[in-house]
This record gives structure tokens, sequence and C-alpha cells, in this order.
């Protein structure tokens, strides 16, 4: 197959997200994770809670300052000293959906207000008309009306305000987003109509996302590649239909497995991998591979050294001494 | 099959400041010894709501039982007096409740809560109740009980503490086991865990289990028939394969086809229209119908009567009406063996 050269939007460099917990412990919330993200793809980005996607999205955004490491949009390192001009620049290119639609939304402000908020930041409208017709046309882009610009959001349902939340983060045109689990907040058939919805909004507007959830059939559903995050580390990292027809990782084998299937004759007849007990505490994490403690197919190896992270097949990356060939004659 | 649970033709409402909220509006279903009977549908369809009915634990003031009866061998619970429910609750009918962080006193130690119910329904002596306590804690999973049953549930994770409120309900044999959203506020793997542990458990113990949900996954998983609510009314009802293999009603459809297939190419999803109906002035017809696209007028000035489509399948569509129209559901509806 012949790779096409794909441009870079964003370079993520061994990027490390810690927070201090307690006297002296140190929360590793995201360990050491690079990976890039091309122009136009989706990224989906899976794991359970506490497994740190959401911090790493939030920190390539500069919500929180990173602990240490790099992210570079389009060539740009987004954590480098900044004077407020650049900033605001960067913060148009790059926006954010957030999870929760009944906590983000200013409840105090009007729909059109908060859709306008990005637009009179950054002066995109000449008018008051101006600005108003942008919001209008934003309203539509999203499957509300104008009806609705002077509204509350209390007056909204879920899928409406998740809705709004997409409206608010189109307004300054960005070039890529990052939405934090935009869909867990909401109803099955609501959520088919937000997921169709950024769909095609990417496919007019030639949009980026990084998209993070814990579903992870409905992250296969809308990601081009999908990396698999787990305490504070990436896994494995591959197109979303190899991961989901040949997982290497053994984390990722086990988490597809333990998804139930609406087919009750496969659920019947299937056979899972069943892990053992829990997610250890990210503030103490295990030895080597952070995986070893619960995998079913751990070495000694796997608790001395942390495994490299390589590319096992081309475009397949994983981090698990299974795939490592010195690592496996080390053991036998 | 023995008929453990009848419920016939419930209505429940809520009185808000805006008026009166139908949350419930006509819902009958049996419940047979020792079956999984799953109730799915979204948020505000009313599944909650009838299972805290059979419970009675509507709240007080503002929640009540309009009409129709509740009979659980042989009494009907809807007119069981406060004291009467007392030796139900949690003896005879025992709930699992969404969310393992809130529903465990953080004040008592795991033992105690266990204990509580075996000393007041099956009057054990505390040292006879803390042995059982260990054993149930055995029995669903936890590792050294001995020492954890001391312990207080924040010392437990959120999997372990869905395990320990999964012993509390089990605790006194209880012969129907309501399961509301049981593994929602879990992660998969855990999910995997505890779904697991309740077919484990009701193999072992006979319960029959009220699983409410509304992750068609899990229903596939756990389930042996399914009834579908829409807009506080049962609208399909059937065993687990013809729902899904041979689904009647187009909310149904719409449910199975706006879920991501993991397991087949992706295509475009068909998501269903608009939102769910205002409870508070609820529709005349079919609840659907507004977000139906095979709405007929009769749809909406009329709700359909549930209509037989084999001895254990039953839908209430006016498309299974001989006049109407023959629709074929969306190839999107289609699941594993019917495709």
């Amino acid at each position: 197959m012949a790779v096409v050269e794909r441009e870079k939007l964003l370079e993520v460099k061994n990027l490390k997200k810690y927070f201090p917990a307690g006297k002296k412990g140190v929360l590793k919330a995201v360990d050491d994770v690079s990976f890039d993200i091309y122009k136009g793809e989706t990224l989906g980005l899976v794991g359970e809670s506490g497994c740190g996607k959401s911090t790493t999205g939030r920190t390539i955004i500069r919500l929180y300052d990173a602990t240490d490491g790099e992210v570079f949009y389009e060539g740009d390192d987004v954590h480098d000293k900044k004077s407020r001009s650049e900033l605001k620049k960067f913060n148009r290119k790059m926006q954010m959906i957030f999870q929760d639609p009944y906590a983000s939304l200013n409840p105090r402000m009007t729909v059109k207000d908060i859709i306008a908020e990005g637009i009179d930041i950054h002066g995109l409208a000449k008018t008051k008309k101006d600005r108003e017709n942008r919001v209008y046309e934003l309203l539509e882009t999203v499957g509300l009306n104008k009806e609705h610009a002077n509204r509350y959001p209390h007056e909204f349902s879920g899928g409406q305000r998740q809705r709004i939340g997409i409206a608010r983060a189109l307004a300054v045109d960005p070039d890529f987003i990052i939405a934090d689990e935009p869909i867990s907040a909401l109803d099955v058939s609501i959520q088919a109509q937000v997921v169709n919805l950024m769909m095609e909004l990417q496919k007019e507007r030639g949009l980026t996302y990084l998209f993070i959830a814990h579903d992870l059939s409905m992250v296969k559903h809308i990601s081009d590649r999908v990396g698999v995050m787990y305490l504070g580390n990436i896994v494995e990292l591959t197109t979303s239909d190899e991961l989901y027809e040949e997982p290497l990782h053994p984390y990722t084998q086990a988490l597809l497995s333990a998804i139930p299937v609406p087919d009750p004759e496969l659920e019947r007849s299937r056979e899972r991998i069943i892990l053992e007990g829990d997610v250890p505490s990210p503030i103490n994490p295990p030895s080597g591979c952070r995986f070893r403690t619960r995998c079913p197919h751990a070495m000694d190896v796997c608790a001395a050294v942390k495994p490299k992270w390589q590319e096992a097949r081309e475009g397949h990356w994983v981090a698990c001494h299974l795939y490592d060939e010195e690592a496996v004659k080390q053991q036998n | 099959m023995e008929k453990l649970l009848e419920l016939e033709n419930i209505h429940v409402s809520f009185q808000t400041y805006g008026g009166e909220v139908k949350a419930v509006r006509g819902v009958s279903f049996t419940l047979d010894k020792g079956e999984s009977l799953a109730i799915v549908g979204e948020s505000g369809s009313g599944k909650s709501v009838t299972s805290k009915s059979i419970m009675r634990l509507l709240p007080n003031k503002i929640g009540s039982i309009k009409q129709g009866s509740i009979k659980f061998q042989g009494k009907d619970l809807a007119k069981a007096s406060e004291r009467e429910m007392e030796k139900i609750r949690g003896a005879e009918i025992s709930m699992i409740f969404q969310d393992p962080m809130t529903s465990l006193n953080p004040t008592m130690t795991i033992g105690k809560q266990i204990m509580e119910g075996l000393r007041k329904h099956q009057n054990m002596s505390k040292s006879e109740a803390k042995e059982r306590s260990i054993n149930l804690l055995k029995l669903v999973g936890i590792p050294n009980p001995e020492l954890r049953v001391d312990e207080y549930p924040h010392q437990f994770s959120g999997g372990m503490r869905q395990r320990v409120v999964i012993a509390i309900a089990l605790s006194c044999n209880p012969k129907v086991l309501i399961a509301d959203e049981p593994t929602t506020a879990l992660d998969v793997t855990i999910q995997a865990q505890i779904l697991d542990l309740m077919r484990d458990l009701q193999d072992k113990t006979g319960t029959a289990i009220i699983l409410i949900t509304h992750d068609l996954g899990v229903v596939a998983n756990l389930a042996q028939r399914v009834a579908v609510m829409y807009g506080g009314m049962i609208v399909e009802t059937g065993t687990v394969d013809e729902i899904f293999y041979k689904p009647k009603h187009p909310y149904t459809w719409g449910l199975l086809a706006s879920m991501p297939k993991i397991n087949a190419e992706s295509k475009e999803l068909l998501a269903i229209p608009g939102t769910p109906p205002d409870l508070m002035n609820p529709p005349k017809g079919c609840p659907f119908a507004a977000r139906c696209p095979y709405a007929m007028e009769v749809c909406l000035e009329n709700m359909p009567e549930a209509t037989d489509v084999s001895s254990s399948h039953k839908a209430a569509c006016w498309l299974l009406d001989e006049r109407a129209p023959k629709v074929e559901p969306p190839e999107e509806a289609l699941v594993g063996g019917a495709r």
C-alpha cells in the first residue's frame, strides 16, 4: 500500500503532566506520551477513568501547563512562553468541546452571548448586525435555529446544549477541535445525532479532531486512528480497523473483549478475557510495564523494564515486551 | 413458569410546580421465577420510576401510583401499608442502585451494612450475621473478606463497592432483584466483571432479576426477556432474540440503528431525529409518533394497542394493523443473525 505523506498538524512529544498529591506524593496523570495528529483526521483516545486521556487533551490545549515535554502545533511549540497576542492567535485555531453540556455553558448568559464570546474576543464581527448573523448561521449549522439565540441554557435538552457547545467551538473558525467525551452524558439516540453532526462538520470544513471517550464502539465509528491509554501511558496506537481486528497489546485485547455487544447470540458464544482486579493508583504505579499487575501474559521482564514504544507493524505502534524480540529472548 | 410479579396498568404521576408529570402511563408486565427481564429506554422513559414504584420508593409527597396493581405472590404492593412494605423490601425484593459511591453509608463499616438486613429480617444474632456477611463477601468475589468486613466504603474501589452493594441486596435471599443501571458508573473491564458475577449468582441462587439499563449490549449479555419503554409506556416486549433479531417497533429499530456496531463496517449512524415527548402534556396518540419516520395520521390521534406478534412478543404500533402499509426495518437496525 502506498503511504501518502500526510501533513502533521499536531506533534506531541514526551508529554508529562504531574499533579501534586498529598505531602510527598506525585500523581503522574500523563507520563511520557508521544503521538502525532495529521491534518483532517480524527484521532480517538480511549481508556478507562483515570488513565489520563482527559488530562492529555487539556494539556495539549494548555488548560494545564505541561510538567515536561512538548506540543507542536504546525511546528509551533504550544507550551513555549508566548505573548498575549500570540496566544490569542493560537487559541483561535484550537478549540474544545466538553463532556458535560450542563456544566460547560454559563447559565446566566443567553445562547447568543455564549456563542459570540469568541467572536467578540477575537474581534471577528465588525457590527452588531454582523455578530448576530454569524450567531444565526452557527445555530443553523449545528441544527438549531435563530429563535434559540435569545434563550438561556436551561431551556435546552442535553443534546441541544451539546450542539450549542459545538457552535461555540466553531465560532472562531478553528482548524483543530479537542472533544472530551462529547457524547457520554447523552442518550443513545441523541449520541448518534451529535456524532453525525460532528462527522458532517468535519467533511464540510476539513476539521481535525482529537476525540476522547471511553466508549470504544463510538470511538471506532468516528476515528481514523485510535490510541489506547492505560495509567498515564499510551499502550497502543494504530488505525481504528486494525486496532479492532488485530489488537496487539493485552490490555487492548481485554478492553475489546469486555464490551458487551448488542447481539444476544454473539454474547452467548463469546469467550471473554476478564481482567482481574482494578486499575492501580497512579500515585504509586507499578514498576516496568504499568499493566503487568493485571496482565494475563506478564513475564519477569515486565516488572523490571519499561517496554519500548515501537512500531510492531507498519503504522501500528505498541508498548509491550511480547512484541520486543530482545525482551522475549532474554526471558527464555 | 410460575408468575412471581405481575404489574397491571400502572400509572405514576409527579406533582411539580409546572403541573402533573405523567411519568408512567399504563405499564403492564410479568416476571417469572428465576428469569431476567431487562427494561430498556432513554432517560425520562419511565424505567426507573416503574422499578421504584414496585419497591414503593417514590418520593412521598410528590409522587404516587395513580392507578393499577402490582401483584407480588398474590399481594397487591400498590395498596400495601408502609409496615407491610418494610417486611418485603430487602427481604423479598431488593435493589441495586446505579451509583455505588452514594448508595453505601460512608460512616458505617461494610460488615455493619450487610448485617443490617440480616438482623432485621432474619433475626440473626450478631455473630451469625457477621459470619454470613463474610460468606457473602466471599460469594461476590472480595478477597480477604475476614479483614475487609471491618473496613469502610472509602477503602473500596468503585467495582468493589458495587460488589458490596450486590452482597447487601442478596443477603436475605430475595426472590426478585431490581438492578437499576448496575454497571453504568463503572469502567468496561469492571463492568464485565460485575455482569459475570450477576449471571453467576443468578445461576446459583435462582433470583429473578429486573435489569434497568439503556445499554443494549448489557441487555444482550444478561437478559432473557426485554421490555422497551418510551414516553412512559412499554412499546415492545419479547424474548431477547425477538427484540434483537425481529424487532417490530420503529423506536426499537431506531435504538438498534443508532448504536455503532463494533464488529461491522462503519456506516453513517441512523439517528432518531428530535427529542422525547414532554410528559407534562403527553401526546394523545403514540408517544413516538412525532419522531417516527413511518408515522401515519392515526398515530397522532390514537394510541395503538399492544399487538401479539408471537406468544411472547408484543408491540404497540399501528404498523402492525392489517390496514397499515408493510414496512421493513432499516438495514442499520439489523443485528448479527438477522442481517
